[in-house]
């Protein structure tokens, strides 16, 4: 009978009903978006940055990975060093550098190279073919698309490039062993990988064993800050951050976004409990005469207040479903705006979608929606009843 | 010597009003027996409707007291009063505050509903009672579908949907032309003549004299208090 009574009260003002749900719907995907961004962005980080499950990466002396041109010299040594400790699982030196890919009439289209070690690097993720052995490469699908070529086909690159003189140094012919994607450039860098020793062939002297980073995977089990203490105490020339420390930088840095959502998202949940709030205060106050005369013969309060809880309920959560789907479309929408803004790593999320996001927002709407309708409920259902039948049922 | 069903002793009810004191009822005293018939008239603004909302448990006296089954009802709380009106009384309005919403048949089942009857029994007995006030086969009709006599009909079904020892009505012809006023009436001549206890503050002479009892009311007191057959024995006759 309660269904009945609630039912009869929403769809008898259907077009009422069915601007409230889109009102909610739309608070609701704001919401939402707003969980999913102040959550998104840091857990996507720390997933890239744990791709691989490198949780030292190793720089020069006083630099962030890949801040500076800065390189760490000797780089067997430094190799060799750490892989005396038996906490250490892998190193994967990686280099950084530029390659040329000569065009017609001397031009020359140029792309972001890195050197690493096929075996352990957690720098690209393979599409197509393989990982790139000795005088191979992988390129993502930017370089591929600006030289027309695919896997299999094999091509002439350079190390060095003068553009006044048109001309190339350090000229070798490889072969494209795969199509990767590079988690840590944007979209649309063009990007190639190879090993560390072909790119260190291609810069002649200047990069003979040079690494820019060195990425340390620890065995299971170490504890990676004794780790990190040890690489300090041992290689004095060199400065060692640990994922969860990059992490903090990130989210410090990360705390604008999440004060944003805070903000956005509290109003759109305030935008939500006024609406429904206002439309059910609305509601009740038509229906004061009927709460009247289903108190006087013998309705309790309980249901009184019952009745009316569950029709602001009712609306919250349609329009929170309703919302939920909304949320998710624009989020992809807005992720898709945000990922191919220059500069940032490709595989960075803005808008993560985790089910925790959307429990969170339904549980903040369900309570929402109990607020909004606590308020009218009580008034409804503590009317003076002989004097409300008077001056209203009459 | 029994307790009536219905005891009022020295009951008073007053309103403030705009630093005036309204006393819509200055201490009636009445006692009212299962089984009966009984008309309050009097002229408008007397306290007649105040002396049924106080008599229902809807409003709570300033001085005296109602007693229902020897049970001072002004003493009960909000929730018991609630309770007493949904079990032991049943209500007819003059405009019959129907829920436009629900059918026929969904309208009497709600008080049943609040009762806790279960779904089966409470749809059949509110066919039962729709047939009892002749209104078989509109039980799916809404309010709005129905005439102002039908939707009274419906209402006494509603008033009498948890089997009340006592039934209170507020002019319940007050909406409705002299036939349907007239059917209406003899429907609670048949309540009565049936067992239920009836409690009708009426205008119309018609109703009054179908009472075997009739409480003429002045001023917020009882000024006349009638009893037998006669009055309604000449309404009968006519
Ligand atoms: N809630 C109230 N506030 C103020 N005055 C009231 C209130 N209820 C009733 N009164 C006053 O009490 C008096 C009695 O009112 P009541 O409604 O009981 O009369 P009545 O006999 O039913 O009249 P009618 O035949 O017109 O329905 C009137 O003077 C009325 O104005
Ligand atoms: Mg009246």
């Amino acid at each position: 009978m309660l269904g009945r009574l609630v039912a009869a009260a929403l769809l008898g003002h259907r077009a009422r009903t069915i601007l409230a749900v889109a009102g909610v719907a739309v608070s609701a995907a704001l919401l939402l978006d707003m969980v999913m961004l102040s959550t998104g962005m840091s857990v996507s980080f720390r997933s890239l940055l744990l791709a691989r499950g490198f949780q030292l990466r190793v720089a020069p002396k006083g630099t962030l990975p890949f801040d500076t041109e800065a390189t760490i010299a000797d780089a067997t040594a430094t190799i060799a060093a750490l892989r005396e400790s038996p906490d250490i699982d892998a190193v994967s030196p990686v280099l950084g550098g530029n390659i040329h890919v000569p065009g017609a009439n001397g031009t020359a289209t140029s792309a972001v190279a890195l050197g690493l070690d096929p075996r352990y690097q957690g720098d690209y993720e393979i599409l197509a073919g393989r990982d790139p052995g000795e005088g191979e490469i992988v390129a993502n699908d930017a370089l591929l698309a600006a030289i027309g070529r695919g896997v299999g086909d094999t091509l002439t690159i350079a190390g060095g490039y003068d553009p006044q003189l048109r001309r190339f140094a350090g000229v070798r012919r490889v072969t494209i062993a795969g199509r990767a994607r590079f988690l840590y450039l944007s979209r649309g860098q063009r990007a190639a990988a190879m090993p560390t020793a072909s790119l260190q062939a291609l810069g002649g002297a200047s990069r003979r064993d040079r690494a820019s980073l060195m990425m340390i995977r620890a065995r299971p089990g170490a504890d990676v800050e004794t780790v990190r203490a040890w690489i300090a105490r041992r290689l004095p020339r060199v400065t060692a951050i640990s994922t969860e420390t990059a992490l903090a930088q990130v989210e410090e840095r990360l705390s604008y976004f999440r004060q944003l959502a805070f903000i956005l998202g509290s109003v759109s949940l305030v935008v939500g409990v006024l609406l429904v709030g206002t439309l059910v205060t609305v509601s009740v106050n038509e229906r004061i005469g009927e709460f009247a005369v289903l108190r006087a013969i013998g309705v309790a309060k309980r249901t009184i207040t019952a009745q009316i809880m569950i029709e602001g309920a009712t609306l919250m959560l349609v329009g929170s479903l309703l919302g939920l789907l909304l949320g998710l479309v624009t989020a992809r929408y807005l992720n898709a705006i945000l990922s191919s803004f220059p500069g940032l790593p490709q595989a960075i999320d803005f808008f993560l979608f985790q089910p925790r996001s959307a429990w969170t927002a339904l549980g903040l709407l369900a309570i929402a929606g109990v607020l909004a309708g606590a308020w009218p409920a009580w008034r409804g259902a503590s009317l003076p009843v002989a004097r409300t039948l008077r001056e209203e049922a009459a | 010597m029994s307790e009536p069903l219905l005891r009022l002793e020295h009951v008073e009810r007053r309103y403030h009003m705009g630093g005036e004191d309204v006393r819509a009822v200055r201490g009636v005293s009445l006692s009212i027996d299962a089984g009966e018939h009984l008309a309050i008239v009097g002229p408008s603004g007397c306290g007649k409707s105040t002396l049924l909302n106080l008599l229902g448990a809807i409003d709570r006296p300033d001085a005296g007291r109602v007693l229902l089954d020897g049970r001072d009802v002004s003493a009960l709380s909000d929730r018991e009063a609630t309770e007493l009106r949904l079990r032991r009384i049943g209500f007819v309005f003059q405009r019959f505050h129907l829920l436009a919403a629900l059918s026929a048949r969904e309208n009497v089942e709600l008080p049943m509903s609040e009762a806790g009857l279960g779904k089966r029994e409470r749809a059949e007995r509110a066919r039962e009672l729709l047939s009892y006030v002749g209104l078989a086969g509109r039980e799916r009709h809404r309010p709005p579908q129905l005439s102002g006599g039908e939707q009274q009909r419906v209402a006494i079904a509603r008033a009498l949907a948890n089997r009340p020892a006592l039934v209170l009505a507020d002019e319940p012809t007050g909406e409705l032309d002299a036939r349907t006023g007239a059917e209406v009436a003899a429907l609670f001549q048949r309540l009565n003549d049936d067992g239920t206890t009836l409690v009708i503050v009426t205008h119309d002479e018609e109703l009054a004299a179908a009472a075997k009892r009739v409480v003429h009311m002045r001023d917020g007191l009882v000024v006349r208090d009638e009893r037998g057959v006669a009055p309604a024995a000449a309404a009968r006759g006519r």
